[in-house]
């Protein structure tokens, strides 16, 4: 009963926009589901450091080298923004990580794809953060306090990120053939991945009404698609290059650009693991994990060391 | 001398002698930037993934500041991204400390605080530079030295005093990576003529220093510091390299040698 009351005066308040914080009561559903989306997300951040990172020692000139490692970089910071977002729910990074190595809990499908030249970067940049930036922006406006925050401080990141790609794939785009063959296999390459980075249809999508309802999402996953797709498709014929989908076409009532059908059982596919990286990135991780054991164990030991150590001279 | 603000004030000896002395330091901050940029995405804590990714990132902004320097001293209207992208390894001026790999994080920790802590005294040094320009990047360079020495020292004592295994892991590296340290020193005509003039940085002076700091640490660290009666490596400021160096050029350098006068 009294869990009744406290429920219908949680949802009186996100129906009347404010913000739900860490010791506010909450459903047991909304603080799993956030911990599931928040943590999901700061995987990816994670994951995603390895495409890129893939080009940093390779990047073709100093300044790019530079936007490059401060781009990966801030994905780390946003990992960790997030991590910290998550624990405000009750649960620890550790606890989180585990779940993530040991192939539970998911992370973005996009980072299971290959970066195989330099262009990839630009494409990653334009489409990728740019996808990233459209269901950012609406995070930033959710109902749980410390993920929207979470959200606008990345989308302001985010946003160079985009500038700084799209630049590059104009500058390809603009550049030699075989710059301009490079830019144009990119783009082929990351379209369709880049509008799956937004999930399957609203249909198949089960958690979507329940994560609309408490306003943890505010607009549904065919919706954000749409608005990318509108928003990349006068960005390409700006920069020179082609979308990879002959069933592209403006509808003048709706001011939408309708586009062809998604290959979901390519996505369904590397959701459960069969894409053509997922075994790399999570041997990365995993190795980085393992690996990095010792230190781990030696910062804790030193710490306890100096703790010691201040408690007998107080 | 009065400072010096253009090259057109320089001797034409001085001239040559500093595009070599700009490269010295340009090419370690470069070649080291390279190194810890592998850590990227592949550390042992997300902080540190951070704290890495951030020393490669000021080590290569030095480096693209003070390559670009040299290019205008040498006159030859080379950029920052020709000296780094077009040279061949025996014109490259850094230290073989710096090319060596990663190795565990032992082995990035200590070579990482043996540079930091000649890094740090030598853009000390050079804030007093009589080379405005040069004075200048030092004055940035030792604000970011000085923080990538916190960093580093901080783990030398961490897993110095942390476990057994950790003990002997950085251990092991400074043994190992020892034999490198005595070019860091290895005063030439060049520098003596530089110093002089007080355009350079001394390395007598900074040898002292870094030895002070560096036994200074390894002591807290419960560390024995190798003996310097050792075989040590010399040359590369001469362009005598190690083998790695060719192979993170020929990484480094792909797409610009592949590709003459591209945009990117
Ligand atoms: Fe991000
Ligand atoms: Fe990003």
């Amino acid at each position: 009963m009294e869990d009744a009351n406290k429920l219908k005066e949680f949802e009186a308040r996100i129906e009347r926009g404010e913000k739900i914080e860490p010791k506010d009561w909450m459903p047991e559903r909304y603080r799993t589901q956030l911990i599931r989306m928040i943590s999901q997300h700061a995987h990816s951040e994670i994951v995603g450091m390895l495409p890129e990172g893939n080009w940093i020692t390779r990047a073709p000139s100093l300044r790019r080298k530079m936007s490059l490692l401060a781009k990966v970089q801030d994905e780390a910071g946003h990992g960790l923004y997030l991590y910290c977002a998550a624990e405000t729910l009750g649960v620890d990074r550790s606890e989180l990580v585990g779940e993530f190595l040991s192939g539970k809990a998911k992370y973005s499908n996009i980072f299971n794809y290959p970066t195989l030249t330099w262009a990839d970067i630009g494409a990653i940049g334009w489409l990728v953060d740019g996808a990233a930036i459209v269901n950012q922006t609406m995070l930033a406006k959710c109902s749980y306090g410390p993920y929207s925050r979470a959200n606008l401080r990345i989308c302001k990141e985010e946003t160079f990120h985009k500038v700084q790609g799209y630049e590059i794939v104009c500058t390809m785009a603009q550049g030699r053939p075989a710059q301009r063959k490079m830019i144009q296999d990119a783009v082929n390459r990351w379209w369709w991945p880049s509008l799956m980075m937004f999930g399957p249809h609203d249909k198949n999508s089960p958690n979507s009404a329940e994560l609309m309802k408490w306003k943890v999402k505010l607009f549904s996953n065919d919706d954000l698609r749409q608005r990318f797709v509108n928003l990349t498709v006068r960005q390409a014929r700006a920069a020179g290059v082609t979308l990879p989908d002959p069933d592209l076409k403006y509808n003048p009532e709706t001011d939408n650009w309708e586009f062809g059908e998604i290959n979901w059982d390519e996505f369904w596919s590397v959701v459960r693991g069969n894409g053509p990286c997922n075994r790399d990135r999570m041997r990365a991780r995993r190795r980085a994990h393992v690996e990095g054991a010792w230190v781990r164990e030696a910062a804790d030991a030193y710490a306890a060391k100096q703790r010691a150590k201040a408690a007998k001279s107080a | 001398m009065r400072n010096a603000e253009t090259k057109s004030e320089l001797s034409s000896r001085s001239q040559q002698d500093l595009f070599d002395y700009l490269l010295r330091l340009g090419d370690d901050r470069l070649v080291l930037g390279h190194r810890l940029s592998q850590w990227c995405g592949h550390g042992p804590i997300l902080e540190e993934d951070l704290a890495l990714t951030n020393i490669s990132l000021d080590l290569i902004g030095q480096a693209k500041f003070l390559l670009e320097l040299a290019g205008e001293v040498e006159g030859k209207n080379r950029s920052a991204d020709d000296l780094a992208y077009l040279r061949e390894a025996i014109d490259f001026r850094c230290l073989k400390l710096v090319e060596q790999p990663i190795g565990d994080y032992a082995y990035t920790i200590a070579r990482q605080f043996l540079f930091d802590v000649y890094d740090y005294y030598q853009m000390e040094q050079l804030c007093d530079s009589k080379f405005e320009k040069l004075s200048a990047i030092a004055a940035k360079a030792v604000k970011e030295a000085r923080y990538h020495l916190r960093h580093s020292r901080q783990w030398v004592l961490r897993l110095g005093d942390g476990t057994q295994e950790s003990h002997r892991r950085i251990q092991t590296a400074f043994d190992e990576v020892w034999m490198y340290t005595g070019e860091m020193f290895e005063a030439d005509d060049l520098e003596d003529r530089l110093l002089e003039e007080g355009l350079a940085a001394d390395l007598r002076t900074i040898r002292t220093s870094w030895a002070a700091l560096v036994h200074q640490t390894l002591v807290e660290a419960t560390l024995t510091a190798p003996s310097d009666e050792q075989y040590m490596q010399s040359g590369s400021r001469k362009g005598f390299h190690s083998e790695y160096l060719g192979h993170v050029l020929s990484e480094l350098q792909i797409l610009p040698r592949s590709y003459p006068g591209a945009k990117w």
